[in-house]
């Protein structure tokens, strides 16, 4: 089976259409979403109601930490962050928000694990930015591929038969073999915020026969995508890092 | 776990094991038999279990990840692999005779056979560059030959791919790798370097050349560490008509620096395979190692060899291209070849580690006897050399980035197409004959080497937009090869 997984979309009607359309595309059975669907970009509305769907057709959804502050104001964030969240709070209908109030922060799905994340403690919001952190969450769960995302950086760790932790950039397009008899955590990069440098939206696919994973990239409408979260009003950072992938 | 893989007759996955072929400390090895497969198979099996290295699974680990993306002559063709959890092996192609191993006692071998194996194990070094891998074990054992004659590198489980994740980088603190032939930056750590396995096939190049190992058998780290300062005995110090050209060679792969060796294998290759074209530096002429001044200066002063940031291998490779510029030498293609010149000029302006290959080709009647004496008396080989390099002047390449060729043949777009493949050539440039009687009768060269080539190929064309009036009066009526 191919699953595609979605990170971070944060309200990028553009990059998420864009992956959508490709990962269909390259024929995704099954679509994982990781959570922030919402904050930073221009449209959580459309944002929320696509995800509403595709989870209504059969996707799993979890919660980010953008999508858990809409209702709850204490969920600490940057400044700009705040702002997008406060004016998303204000766009989204009652339906809309109760979707996201009842996202769980983490779902099993038979040997994987999905969290937006880390798995060790899902509402803390941790970073994955090592392999100090990615051993813990690795160590948290049974799960021998956890997936997660958060820190729109793609990474793939991995953990031996010994408690050996292995890091590792993908290259975008080739096949990751997950090996069995190591436990690993995917990190994806992010749909509607990259921050790798490379502004194409990322997203995975996940052969489940074959056990392998592929890191993939999107070209998207940037210029439109930027020119909505300007119109909005939003803080004009926000529009312009897409340009950069920062 | 499935049964033990203890004994000839067993059964795994429908392949049966025939006869074992080699007990290593990692894993052994088991010719066997699957019905329906004629080719000759070998089976891999780790030592996995109570007491076994930890290393020899990680290192099987890498093995099968990478071998299965591997493709061409120069690795054994993947057939199949067992799951880790049930009972894990690699199957792959059994290739015939023998690794390079028990040719030691034969040691030293003449020079010429030695660039020739040399030259092999470099096409197949670059042909695994090119596939993203750093063999990071080339050593004697690791290398066979294919009856048709290509090196086939064996031997993947410490091996690097830039594109998988790099499982022995953070499991073990010591480097790992075979202690005569593990490169300076290995020993530091480095596994991502191309150049490391160019250091590697020096040691084998100076080893089968010499009959000694230029950095002995020790290893200890200590006694391993040496070389991070210490640089080798040249081979003209140990053998006094020892040629130059391969001292040359063989000194520029071990260099510490890997930035002062070749900056690809393919180059590595070209020079062995083109010994009269070697550029000798300082280097051919050495008879001593660095006097200690050098030496004391590496060791104390780290911070001068330290490696320098790493360079992505597909930048790495890509940088240093071997171009390869076919020149008509006959009356009327000055115009022509200025534009080939100015081609030329702008690429290896953008990339400093790219060499030029200038080819002519001298052309041989189907049915005449051709005579290297024209009427004249003029050697035409001579001649056609002396005319590249005129040619090639006002480049104003240094020495070791030209190299000319005079290639003879009947057929000129074939002989084009030959050297290109043989060298690894990554790019060719071509002039386009103005039409003429000759093109319309014996069709273009240049559209047959852009159409069959391996590489990419330039067809270059003098800018004419200014003279379209005038009637075209370039005849080539030339022996030489464009058009």
């Amino acid at each position: 089976m191919l699953i595609a997984l979605f990170a971070d979309i944060h309200a990028n009607r553009q990059a998420f259409s864009a992956c959508l359309a490709q990962a269909r595309d390259q024929g995704a059975e099954r679509i994982v979403l990781l959570g922030d669907y919402v904050g930073y970009g221009a449209d959580p509305e459309w944002a929320v109601t696509t995800v509403m769907e595709l989870v209504d057709k059969g996707a799993v959804a979890v919660l980010g930490n953008h999508d858990s502050a809409v209702a709850n104001s204490r969920e600490q964030m940057n400044l700009e962050a705040q702002i997008a969240i406060e004016w998303t709070r204000g766009v989204l209908g009652a339906s809309q928000r109760k979707f996201l109030a009842g996202l769980p922060l983490f779902e099993n799905d038979g040997e994987r694990l999905y969290v937006h994340s880390e798995a060790s403690s899902p509402a803390s919001w941790t970073y994955v930015t090592s392999t100090l952190e990615a051993a813990r969450s690795i160590t948290a769960t049974s799960a021998q591929i956890g997936f997660c995302g958060h820190i729109h950086q793609p990474a793939v760790y991995s953990m031996s038969a010994t408690a050996k932790m292995t890091a590792f950039t993908p290259t975008t397009g080739a096949a990751v073999p997950l090996l069995q008899g190591r436990r690993w955590l995917v990190v994806l990069g992010s749909v509607g915020q990259p921050r790798d440098g490379n502004p194409a939206a990322s997203y995975a696919m996940l052969d489940t026969d074959k056990r392998e994973l592929t890191y993939c990239r999107a070209a998207y409408d940037i210029e439109q995508a930027a020119a909505a979260i300007r119109k909005k009003g939003l803080p004009v950072w926000l529009a312009n890092r897409l340009f950069l992938g920062r | 776990m499935a049964k033990p893989l203890h004994e000839p007759g067993v059964v795994v996955d429908d392949y049966r094991l025939e006869e074992l072929a080699h007990s290593g400390g990692m894993a052994t090895l088991w010719r066997v038999s699957r019905p329906g497969v004629t080719m000759p198979l070998l089976m891999k099996v780790p030592r996995i279990g109570e007491g076994a290295d930890p290393a020899a699974i990680v290192s099987f680990e890498m093995e099968q990840m990478i071998l299965p993306r591997l493709t061409g002559v120069h690795v054994p063709k993947f057939v199949a692999a067992g799951d880790f959890a049930a009972q894990p092996y690699i199957v792959m192609e059994a290739i015939p005779g023998q690794t390079l191993l028990p040719r030691l006692p034969e040691l030293p071998l003449p020079d010429a056979e030695v660039a020739k194996i040399g030259a092999k194990i470099a096409m197949a070094l670059d042909d695994l560059h090119r596939q993203h891998v750093v063999h990071l074990d080339i050593k004697p054992s690791n290398i066979m030959f294919r009856p048709t004659g290509e090196a086939v590198l064996l031997d993947y489980g410490l091996s690097h791919h830039f594109r998988l994740p790099d499982l022995m980088q953070e499991e073990f603190r010591l480097p790992f790798g075979t202690a005569p032939y593990m490169s300076p930056e290995q020993l530091r750590g480095i596994r991502n370097d191309p150049r490391s396995d160019l250091f590697a096939l020096g040691v084998l190049l100076y080893f089968f050349s010499t009959g000694v190992r230029p950095f002995g058998e020790s290893e200890t780290l200590r006694g391993m560490r040496r070389r991070l300062w210490r640089d080798p005995v040249p081979p003209r110090g140990l053998r006094g008509d020892y040629p130059p050209w391969l001292q040359e060679i063989v000194l520029r792969c071990l260099e510490i620096e890997p930035a002062w060796r070749y900056p690809t294998a393919a180059q590595l290759a070209f020079d062995l395979s083109h010994p009269t074209q070697v550029k000798l530096t300082k280097r051919s002429e050495q008879l001593k190692h660095d006097p200690l001044t050098t030496v004391l200066r590496r060791r104390f002063n780290q911070e001068a060899t330290r490696p320098r940031t790493k360079q992505a291998l597909a930048a790495q490779l890509s940088s240093a291209p071997i171009i390869a510029v076919a020149i008509d030498l006959a009356e009327g293609s000055a115009a022509l070849n200025d534009a080939l010149r100015t081609t030329a000029g702008r690429i290896l302006a953008t990339l400093p580690a790219a060499r030029l290959a200038c080819l002519n080709v001298l052309k041989q009647g189907r049915l005449t006897i051709d005579f290297t004496l024209d009427e004249q008396g003029h050697n035409r080989q001579i001649d056609r050399l002396v005319g590249l390099r005129h040619w090639a002047e006002p480049l104003k390449l240094q020495e070791p980035r030209l190299t000319v060729h005079v290639l003879e043949a009947v057929d000129p777009a074939a002989a084009i197409l030959e050297f290109a493949q043989a060298n690894r050539i990554d790019h060719i440039l071509i002039g386009a004959r103005q039409s003429s009687l000759m093109r319309t009768l014996l069709g273009s060269v240049s559209a047959k080497v852009a159409a069959e080539a391996l590489c990419t190929v330039t067809v270059v064309r003098p800018n004419l937009t200014a003279e379209k009036e005038k009637p075209s009066s370039a005849d080539d009526s030339g022996l030489s090869s464009t058009g």
